[in-house]
């Protein structure tokens, strides 16, 4: 426990990577690490990347993760994904929502979505958990549940029980939406081993 | 149980706790949450003013009359606040005055990245830096204790990352304070000459006696470790250190004006090598070196942009970090955007039709510069735009005015666009301005300002009447126009550009973030459109240019029309009709 964990979110603005580091934070105190969550809001609210950060250990001081040394990458969608990924160490695991979330340049025909991320993503000897999130989230009946079927996946990746899980994101999502968010987290769950 | 809180909230948490009675603010990244968070507190008063000036102003006054007060914002609007900061510094105060002031290494968010640990230093008043939000709570209690000390405002100053991130945070109980009595003191309190000048003397005297303060503080704090190296660090820095060099010997100073100057003294001499590694200007190190000691800092440390953990590994100990995994490609940017249906976007359009010169300002809107739109020429601060094109008139005639239109959001114009607005009244100028009406503040979060009808705690008020006010600086040529009837707003801005007087054109439609209900998306009929691509000229995030017939993506379109208003072939259809 003494070693301090870093986890990298990295996804576009309005997907929900707020919400997921909120519920992950909580999972995290629960357990009783000391813990650090860094965000950068104010632009990047607009669409842009977005980035958020969280360190757990017994004691932690930065609350930012240098590059080369994150042990979890959560990204929510691939281009987010491939930019994040120098934030990796050695090893490390990639949890990935394999959807592709054309950028503005990209929109305009200014730029191209690079059509070899899966290949380069497959390439490398990091541990990568490329995955149909979205339409898990579409699936279990509200596509704004991808945060939950990532921070399942992730949950099962970190050994984490799966029922002190549910208790936590149940005392933190309000009741009307709990029941898709729960649906989520569980499919996240067995979607990664 | 401990608490994750931002520095923002548990800044807020320990202005209540310490019992202030009064937060006022102007909304401004990092520093917004502050108030938003202070504001559910029943038994605080909280207010968005209508600028960081009258901010200071109230906070000032519930001072002097005996209260805690608080006020808050972002670096760059403490330059608008100087004013009453510079003299209530020399006046001194009654009950607790506490400047936060956040500031923004990296820009982040902000159009520079001042030192404001410099304004604290030119005002002659204590700055306290937290480094995580534990110090954020503890500290804003203790600054209120050091403002009534020592009869002065103290600034708390922070950064993004202290502000903006979260860690865990152990609760106190409220300490209710009743206000001290007001006491008419013309000699301690109006500022002509007579009274200032011993009051400049007094301001020096307590100077001297914070740097005694400074001197036995808790808050600054000597951990010797290692003895090869010594660091001296403040704010976030400090956390920086320990992670990056968890073995050195560290001066933590909680206080960074005035200096503990021998203690920093002592501490230089126990370790072999001094360093002072601090964010922006060599403040801390300037005056280290005034006194004598050897160190090293800005030599090995860049004045611009934010320090990283890595960069201190990397300068101390020579320790790179490897990075494993770099896509070798380049990788297309994901710029920030006018969101999909945003109302900017029709006028920027209309902008870039009449070929206007667009001097701007402080915003959302400001991403009008983006491509497509790519309509802003100029953005340099709050309210800047409208006195700018009075000098670009008198530099280069009225046919350049002519061509030339300034553009300032609603919340911004309150703020200190109207004075540029009286200028170009009272000194004959024919500029046009258009304002950016969207009925919120919406780039630091959707704040309430003196045009919503709302307090910053959701209280119906007096909603100021825009046109009124307009009409009241003397500006005759007011029209409102909705920005998605383009065609209009064309007509408009030509009609207004080419008159000789000043003009107002009011683009008035809620920020689509404010609405509630959902409308049906559009689709574009692929075997009737002629790939003029007009559409994709107005730069919306759920047009695609496929290179053939463009795409509106379902999933993004909130249906808001603009594109149906500008295609020229009436191909563009709602869903379901």
């Amino acid at each position: 426990m003494s070693e301090v964990k870093n986890i990298l979110i990295a996804g576009v603005g309005g997907q929900g990577t707020i919400l997921a580091a909120r519920i992950l934070s909580r999972l995290l105190i629960s357990k009783g690490y000391d813990i650090k969550v860094s965000e950068i809001h104010g632009m990047s609210q607009r669409g842009g990347s977005v980035i958020t950060q969280v360190r757990f250990g017994e004691k932690v001081h930065s609350p930012i993760i240098a590059p080369g040394t994150a042990d979890y990458i959560l990204a929510f969608e691939k281009l987010e994904a491939v930019r994040a990924l120098p934030y990796l160490k050695k090893g490390g695991h990639a949890i990935i929502n394999e959807m592709e979330i054309n950028p503005m340049p990209v929109t305009m025909g200014a730029a191209e979505y690079p059509s070899d991320l899966e290949q380069y993503l497959n390439s490398i000897d990091a541990d990568i958990s490329l995955f149909p999130a979205y339409a898990m989230a579409q699936a279990a009946g509200n596509p704004k549940c991808l945060n939950m079927v990532l921070l399942g996946a992730w949950a099962k990746a970190f050994g984490l029980d799966e029922k002190e899980c549910l208790d936590v994101i149940r005392d933190n999502i309000p009741a009307k939406f709990l029941e898709v968010n729960e649906k989520g987290f569980r499919k996240g769950y067995e979607a990664v081993q | 149980m401990k608490q994750l809180m931002t520095g923002n909230e548990a800044i807020a948490r320990g202005a209540w706790e310490a019992g202030v009675h009064v937060v006022a603010a102007y909304p401004g990244t990092p520093s917004t949450e502050i108030t938003e968070n202070a504001a559910k507190y029943e038994e605080i008063y909280a207010e968005w003013a209508p600028n960081e000036k009258v901010a200071m102003e109230v906070g000032i006054g519930a001072a002097i009359g005996g209260g805690r007060a608080m006020v808050c914002m972002k670096h760059v609007g403490v330059n608008v606040a100087m004013d009453p900061l510079m003299t209530v510094a020399f006046s001194g105060i009654n009950g607790g005055l506490v400047l936060v002031s956040a500031d923004d290494p990296g820009m982040h968010s902000s159009q520079n990245e001042q030192d404001n640990r410099k304004l604290g230093e030119f005002a002659k008043i204590p700055v306290l830096e937290p480094s995580n939000s534990q110090e954020c709570l503890d500290f804003a209690k203790i600054a209120f204790t050091i403002s009534e000390t020592f009869d002065t405002p103290v600034m708390l100053r922070l950064t993004t990352r202290v502000a903006h991130s979260q860690s865990l945070v152990e609760k106190g109980e409220r300490e209710a304070k009743e206000p001290k009595p007001y006491e008419k003191n013309p000699q301690k309190y109006v500022m002509v000459p007579a009274n200032a000048r011993p009051r400049h003397v007094e301001a020096e005297a307590r100077l001297e006696k914070l740097e005694a303060y400074a001197e036995t503080s808790p808050l600054n704090v000597e951990e010797i470790n290692d003895t090869s190296m010594g660091i001296i660090a403040s704010g976030i820095v400090y956390e920086y250190v320990k992670e990056a060099v968890p073995n050195a010997s560290v001066f933590k100073l909680g206080i960074s004006n005035p200096l503990p100057r021998q203690r920093l003294k002592d501490f230089a001499a126990k370790v072999d090598k001094v360093y002072v590694i601090e964010e922006l200007d060599p403040i801390i190190e300037d005056k280290c070196r005034a006194m004598g000691l050897d160190i090293t800092g800005k030599e090995i440390f860049s004045r611009c942009g934010e320090i990283f953990p890595e960069t201190i590994a990397d300068r101390l100990l020579g320790k790179k970090q490897e990075i494993p995994y770099n896509y070798p490609n380049s990788l297309p940017m994901r710029p920030p955007v006018l969101c999909a249906g945003c109302p900017h976007r029709g006028t920027f359009h209309a902008l870039k039709r009449v070929k206007a010169n667009v001097i701007g300002d402080i915003g959302c809107y400001t991403l009008g510069c983006m491509p497509p739109l790519q309509s802003v020429d100029t953005t340099i601060c709050m309210g800047a735009g409208i006195g700018m094109t009075i000098g670009m008139e008198k530099v280069r005639g009225k046919e350049f005015a002519k061509k030339t239109v300034s553009v300032i959001g609603d919340s911004t114009f309150i703020h200190s666009g109207i004075t540029g607005l009286v200028d170009m009244v009272y000194n004959k100028a024919i500029g046009t301005c258009v304002i950016l009406d969207n009925r919120i503040t919406a780039m630091t979060g959707h704040q309430q300002n003196p045009l919503t009808g709302l307090t910053v705690k959701g209280e119906p008020t007096k909603a100021i009447n825009l046109e009124a006010l307009v009409h009241g600086a003397g500006i005759e040529r007011v029209t409102v126009v909705d920005p998605f009837d383009v065609d209009r707003m064309v007509e408009v801005l030509k009609e207004e550009m080419a008159a000789e007087e000043p003009s107002v054109i009011i683009a008035r439609r809620p920020c689509e973030l404010l609405l509630k209900e959902t409308r049906p998306s559009l689709y574009i009929e692929a075997d009737r459109c002629l790939k003029c691509k007009r559409c994709l000229k107005i730069g919306c995030p759920a047009i695609e240019n496929t290179g053939d017939v463009p795409i509106i993506h379902a999933d993004q379109c909130v249906g808001c029309g603009l594109c149906l208003n500008i295609c020229p072939h009436g191909v563009i259809r709602k869903e379901g009709e």
